[in-house]
């Protein structure tokens, strides 16, 4: 089965560019990615940019609407994701529970949706 | 044959033994809950009308699993023709749907392997809600019926079939294995597993709020679902520390009211009125847990238990070692409530003037203030040391935070004691 694991976390909360703290965690992230394709579970995964960077479109009204930022205010944002195929829940929860980020902030384990053929 | 009645009860009574097992058994075939569940259900329907026909049959679990496997059978094909037209099915199997369909047609033999274990870690998994853990188990593993479920939680039939029928998608859906959870991962969902059970007890036991003192049914089938545990987990302290626990306190139900219906505490209880066979089966329960070796939250509550159990009186029990074993409980389990209960049985075991210290000690925590039971306790000792007005404020306070309406009624004759001694 293949798990969307998503990150969220305050923004802030996490190692700051620069510091020494960073370096470690930008290592972290690169053995946890490392065993997820070692184990054969990883199929993808990547780190979003700031919510800064975030823009937001709907056509709820009618006629598309562009807004600046996320698509809500809240204290926590998306920050990355991991798409991996696990076995069952237990496997995925596992993962996620490695996360680096779940250590300040918290993962979201969802299955994709199965259609059949 | 039996009149229509008694049969409609007997039927009931067989279904509600079985109904576990068979579940589990189905459930391990087809690896969809809600498939499984719907299937025993049609063959119990069936089983209702058959069986007040023609009588109980010779084997009725085996009548039982071989009319569901055949439903179960008749759902997939009926499903496999839809899914062409649906892109989501909601018997959705990861399987072959084939496969399944041969393995029911094969199952013809009439013996049910025992998938209890399974299935109950599978209920009480922690990516379902604490709520709906309690309720699948009481429906899966007790086959207690939706309404039954509803009416101890105080909800309506509707929301908690609708509680269920999400869980078993969701248990579907995200992937909730079927099987036993992995070796590492056991000791931490059988904590899990062993504290649904014993809030199922609870609930029973002293419901929050509402009329009743005690759900009865509720507790047994607590009792009932401990021993299942107990025989399929015979090696493990705790498991049967609960099960301990749970009879020693159940031996006391019929002396927690008196013949109006009132609370009767502890230290009133007639003690001719506990349960002599729950006490001597809840101590060698307990006497074997403790020799394994695994001491653990639940064999020490147990143990707590088995001292009041075995004293003639309130005066005569055995109260240093149940501080002691306070302590011990703590150390595992660092709650207001255990030190509570300690500082009570320091107050017999020392004086009530020496629990006093602890009790101004611990209402430096704030949260406490709004604490009933530690408000509770504080007014008893309070007045055993002397200080009437003192316990008389605790006591209002209390009574301002106690929902149950038994509780509420003992309590306030308590109050109405305390203002005429004055």
């Amino acid at each position: 089965m293949q798990y969307m694991l998503l990150i969220y976390s305050a923004e802030g909360r996490e190692p700051q560019p620069g510091t020494e703290a960073f370096g470690k965690y930008i290592q972290e992230y690169q053995e946890f990615s490392r065993m997820c394709v070692d184990k054969g579970v990883m199929r993808a995964g990547d780190a979003l940019q700031p919510v800064s960077t975030a823009t937001t479109v709907t056509r709820e009204t009618g006629k598309i609407e562009i807004t600046d930022g996320p698509f809500a205010e809240t204290k926590e944002q998306l920050g990355g994701y991991y798409l991996l195929e696990c076995k069952d829940l237990d496997e995925a929860l596992d993962y996620a529970g490695q996360i680096p980020t779940a250590r300040h902030g918290r993962v979201e384990v969802r299955p994709l949706m199965v259609f059949d053929q | 044959m039996l009149p229509p009645f008694q049969l409609e009860q007997a039927i009931n009574q067989l279904v509600r033994e079985e109904w576990g097992r068979i579940l589990a058994a189905l459930v391990k075939r087809v690896g969809n809950l809600q498939l499984a569940e719907d299937a025993l259900q049609d063959a119990v329907l069936a089983a209702l009308q058959h069986w007040q026909k023609d009588g109980l049959p010779d084997e009725p679990a085996a009548w039982l699993i071989q009319t569901a496997r055949r439903k179960a059978i008749d759902q997939l094909r009926r499903a496999q023709r839809f899914s062409r037209l649906q892109p989501v099915l909601s018997y959705s199997l990861d399987v072959q749907q084939e496969t399944i369909i041969e393995q029911l047609e094969a199952d013809e033999s009439t013996s049910i392997p025992d998938k209890r274990l399974e299935m109950i870690f599978t209920c009480c998994h922690p990516a379902l809600e604490y709520k709906t853990r309690v309720a699948l188990t009481l429906r899966t593993l007790g086959g207690l019926s939706t309404d039954e479920i509803a009416r101890a939680f105080l909800d309506k039939p509707a929301t908690m079939a609708q509680r269920l029928a999400r869980a078993r998608h969701k248990i579907n859906a995200a992937g909730i294995s079927y099987e036993l959870p992995s070796e590492e991962r056991i000791p931490e969902r059988l904590g899990g597993v062993l504290s649904v059970v014993y809030f199922i007890f609870n609930e029973g036991y002293s419901p929050h709020s509402g009329q009743v003192l005690t759900r009865t049914a509720l507790s047994d089938e607590a009792i009932r679902l401990g021993r299942i545990l107990c025989a399929l987990l015979p090696d493990n302290a705790e498991v049967s520390g609960l099960l301990a626990l749970m009879l020693l306190h159940d031996s006391r139900r019929d002396a927690r009211s008196d013949d109006k219906g009132n609370l009767v505490p502890l230290e009133d209880q007639q003690r001719s009125r506990w349960d002599q066979t729950k006490i001597e089966e809840g101590t060698r329960l307990l006497k074997v847990a403790l020799q394994r070796q695994q001491l653990g939250p639940y064999q020490l509550q147990a143990a707590i238990s088995a001292l009041h159990a075995e004293a003639n009186t309130w005066q005569k029990t055995d109260w240093p070692q149940i501080v002691a074993l306070y302590e011990l409980l703590y150390a595992m389990q660092p709650s207001p409530v255990v030190r509570i209960n300690q500082i009570m049985a320091i107050s017999y075991a020392s004086s009530p003037l020496q629990a006093l210290e602890h009790i101004h000690e611990l209402s430096k925590e704030s949260a406490l203030q709004r604490y009933q039971p530690f408000l509770l306790a504080e007014s008893d000792i309070r007045f055993r040391a002397g200080d009437r007005p003192g316990a008389i404020d605790k006591l209002q306070a209390a009574i301002r935070l106690t929902q149950n309406e038994k509780e509420l009624q003992y309590l306030d004759k308590r109050l109405k004691q305390m203002q005429r001694v004055q």
